[in-house]
């Protein structure tokens, strides 16, 4: 089984510790990893802003890339779910059948659901709050939506609670959004900062030391409300956890 | 970079306190909503057969209009056709004139505020009174509604208070809402007794009986409609359903996705005139038969008006009806305003940050979130979309197509962690605004696997 590794462009500049981890975690599992260099990013920022055309080159940029492998995994849940949910559309209009959009996993789902471990070597002894974000949740299914009469589950604490000496806590309003949403954190700063402040209150309440989810960029927004209000509370990515002690 | 939404809700957000009382209030009753959803096994069922029924109609609209006309024609109804919000108006007021009628006690209606129906009737001389609480409210005090169900829910018990203590001389102070409420009561009493007509909206048209069904919580409706000799429905052709099997469905789902009700205190059903008395129904389209041709949005014709994806919406909750520049706020009016209008009232279109629980509540199953999504990419070649958002978008697309290019510039991310703090957070930075920006790594992940850094650390 051979992955090609797709670490997203602010996960590459903001947060390569977490692909460091990706890549350690993935290759311990047995999994054969290779990271495509000329990678870059998927188009989603131009596409949720309403400049889907921006993203058509990118996607057949990314299939060029990315077409080789069994499986394409991303530490990145709505980087995932844009290239799922949107590449097969945006490539009919260049007439090319999308191959990715069904290679491609969040690196939480691939685990749960294609390598479908039940034990891990590693330890974390922290206190941890999950963060269940938009995409994660009601486009890749990795939690069952709070809206849904469905059976409840999510496939982050399967993972989570894998890990040796690890406490899981998780919020109120459990899957409400952080106010990130792409060039939304921008365009309705007012809106977005304050859903980010809301959602703080409700993981802190929680007790927690660390904020943990598989999107890195609703992290990023809370911890720059975070780093400017002053509060008590870390951010560490769910990779970054289930690789601890590797 | 901002929109008419995004100002107003910073206004609105200004004003802390009352944009958490607004939020818990809304979330509160999103929550009373999920326990009665999750108290039905069937639910997710019912939600798929609510969408299904509505799409076959609007599917098979013709034969389900001209079906309900001729049935309620049988009953004895008078039916209007009015083709626009003017012809809706002219319709409801030559309907008053020739009765003579100086005052009509209208129920819940927000197709009567679509067409600005009460301004109209009031200019011509007829004394207009709303009857359902908020409504009066509000028409008290002069203001539109912020949302489709809970139409005063902006205003606090204190306000209401001062409210009444001015126009229906309530005791000074007091806004215990048992007293408020009963003195809307013994006030709204003597309008019923004094109409001389009653208008309700109408929440299901059942085609196979010309039924009209009016769900209320108040009984407002039924005193309206068995009190004065005229009864008059205004009705979107949208709001008619085959059968009395399918209301089953909808009448499970409209209460619950609401309010967090089992069903509404009242459901009405109106069939004939009672004796000596007229019954008017005026099916209005004003715009509806042009979405059945729009694929990208036909389903808004599905929406039954419950207003579970205002409180469900982390934007709505935190920014207030009034943000939105559309009478009808939240997802739903986000897309309804387009609709109606590109030009006008593309401001909300900013105002989702695509989180999808809209989608999820809605017992239509509208995809609500996928079409702000769609109007998004049409805001370019409409000349409504924002030149920042665009030179952003060109910019980073120039940088993306470009690896190498890229690589070079994740090299030199790192420079922006050591730059002045007046350089970085300025007007300019929106992000800046209640957030820190976030720090660049010494070295990006591309770097250190070029390296051979990664692979090392097997």
């Amino acid at each position: 089984m051979k992955v090609g590794l797709f670490i997203p462009c602010y996960v590459n500049t903001i947060y390569p510790e977490v692909g460091v981890a990706s890549y350690k975690l993935l290759t311990s599992l047995g999994v054969e990893v290779d990271y495509p260099i000329d990678q870059t990013c998927c188009g989603q920022p131009m596409a949720n802003a309403g400049f889907e055309d921006k993203a058509i080159p990118l996607a057949k940029h990314f299939e060029e890339i990315f077409d080789k492998y069994d499986y394409v995994v991303a530490p990145s849940a709505s980087c995932a779910a844009f290239v799922k949910e949107n590449y097969p559309r945006l490539l009919e209009k260049e007439d090319h059948l999308c191959q990715t959009s069904g290679k491609i996993h969040d690196i939480c789902e691939f685990i749960h659901d294609v390598l479908k471990i039940d034990r891990l070597p590693s330890r974390f002894p922290h206190k941890v709050s999950v963060h269940n974000s938009c995409h994660g949740v009601r486009e890749l299914h990795l939690s069952s939506a709070s809206e849904l009469n469905i059976p409840r589950y999510s496939k982050i604490k399967d993972l989570l609670s894998l890990v040796d000496g690890i406490e899981i806590f998780e919020p109120q309003n459990v899957d409400e959004c952080c106010g990130f949403g792409g060039m939304f954190s921008i365009e309705e700063t007012a809106v977005s900062v304050c859903m980010g402040q809301d959602k703080l209150k409700n993981h802190i309440a929680t007790g927690a030391e660390f904020i943990t989810g598989a999107d890195s960029s609703c992290l990023m927004h809370m911890q720059g409300v975070v780093n400017r209000e002053k509060l008590p509370i870390k951010f560490i990515h769910v990779v970054q956890i289930l690789a601890a002690g590797l | 970079m901002s929109t008419k939404h995004s100002e107003a809700a910073s206004r609105f957000i200004a004003n802390k306190e009352q944009e958490t009382w607004h939020n818990e209030t809304l979330w509160f009753v999103r929550e009373k909503r999920d326990r009665m959803a999750m108290g039905i096994p069937e639910w997710e069922k019912l939600r798929e057969l609510s969408s299904q029924i509505k799409m076959h109609t609007v599917s098979h609209l013709d034969k389900y209009v001209e079906q309900f006309a001729s049935n309620a024609e049988a009953n004895g109804v008078i039916v209007h056709w009015a083709k626009d919000a003017q012809e809706h108006n002219e319709i409801v007021c030559k309907i008053l004139k020739d009765k003579e009628a100086k005052k009509l006690v209208k129920s819940k209606s927000m197709l009567t505020e679509e067409c600005h129906l009460n301004d109209y009737l009031i200019e011509r001389g007829i004394d207009v009174v709303e009857s359902d609480l908020g409504e009066r409210i509000l028409q008290l005090k002069n203001e539109p509604p912020s949302h489709i169900v809970l139409p005063a829910i902006h205003l606090k018990r204190q306000q209401v208070g001062e409210l009444f203590e001015e126009k229906l001389h309530t005791e000074e102070g007091n806004s215990d809402p048992t007293y408020l409420t009963r003195a809307a009561r013994q006030h709204l009493r003597n309008e019923f007794l004094t109409a001389d007509a009653g208008m309700t909206g109408c929440n299901f048209g059942v085609a196979e009986t010309g039924d009209v069904v009016v769900c209320t919580n108040e009984g407002n409706a039924d005193m309206g409609t068995s009190l004065p000799k005229v009864h008059i429905v205004s009705m979107g052709i949208e709001k008619i359903i085959p059968n009395h099997k399918s209301l089953a469905v909808y009448t499970r789902l409209l209460a619950r996705s609401a309010t967090g009700q089992p069903v509404t205190s009242y459901t009405s059903h109106f069939r004939k005139p009672r004796k000596g008395c007229e019954m008017h129904i005026v099916l209005v389209d004003n715009g509806r038969t042009d979405i059945l041709g729009d694929k990208d949005h036909i389903q808004t014709l599905k929406c039954i008006r419950c207003g579970a994806c205002m409180n469900t919406c982390p934007v709505y909750r935190r920014s207030g009806g009034y943000s939105y520049t559309y009478f009808i706020p939240g997802p739903i009016g986000i897309n309804l305003g387009m609709l109606k209008s590109e030009d006008k009232y593309s401001d909300n279109v900013s105002a989702c940050s695509l989180c999808y629980s809209c989608n999820n509540v809605c017992p239509a199953k509208i995809d609500l979130v996928d079409q702000i999504y769609r109007w998004r990419q049409d805001l370019d070649s409409i000349g409504k979309a924002d030149p920042m958002k665009k030179m952003m978008s060109s910019g980073l697309n120039m940088l993306f197509l470009r690896p190498k290019l890229y690589r070079t510039a994740l090299k030199f991310a790192p420079i922006v962690n050591n730059m002045p703090r007046f350089m970085l957070y300025n007007g300019l930075n929106e992000w800046g605004k209640g957030r820190e920006l976030p720090t660049f790594a010494k070295e990006s992940f591309t770097s250190m696997w070029k390296k051979g850094k990664v692979q090392n650390k097997k």
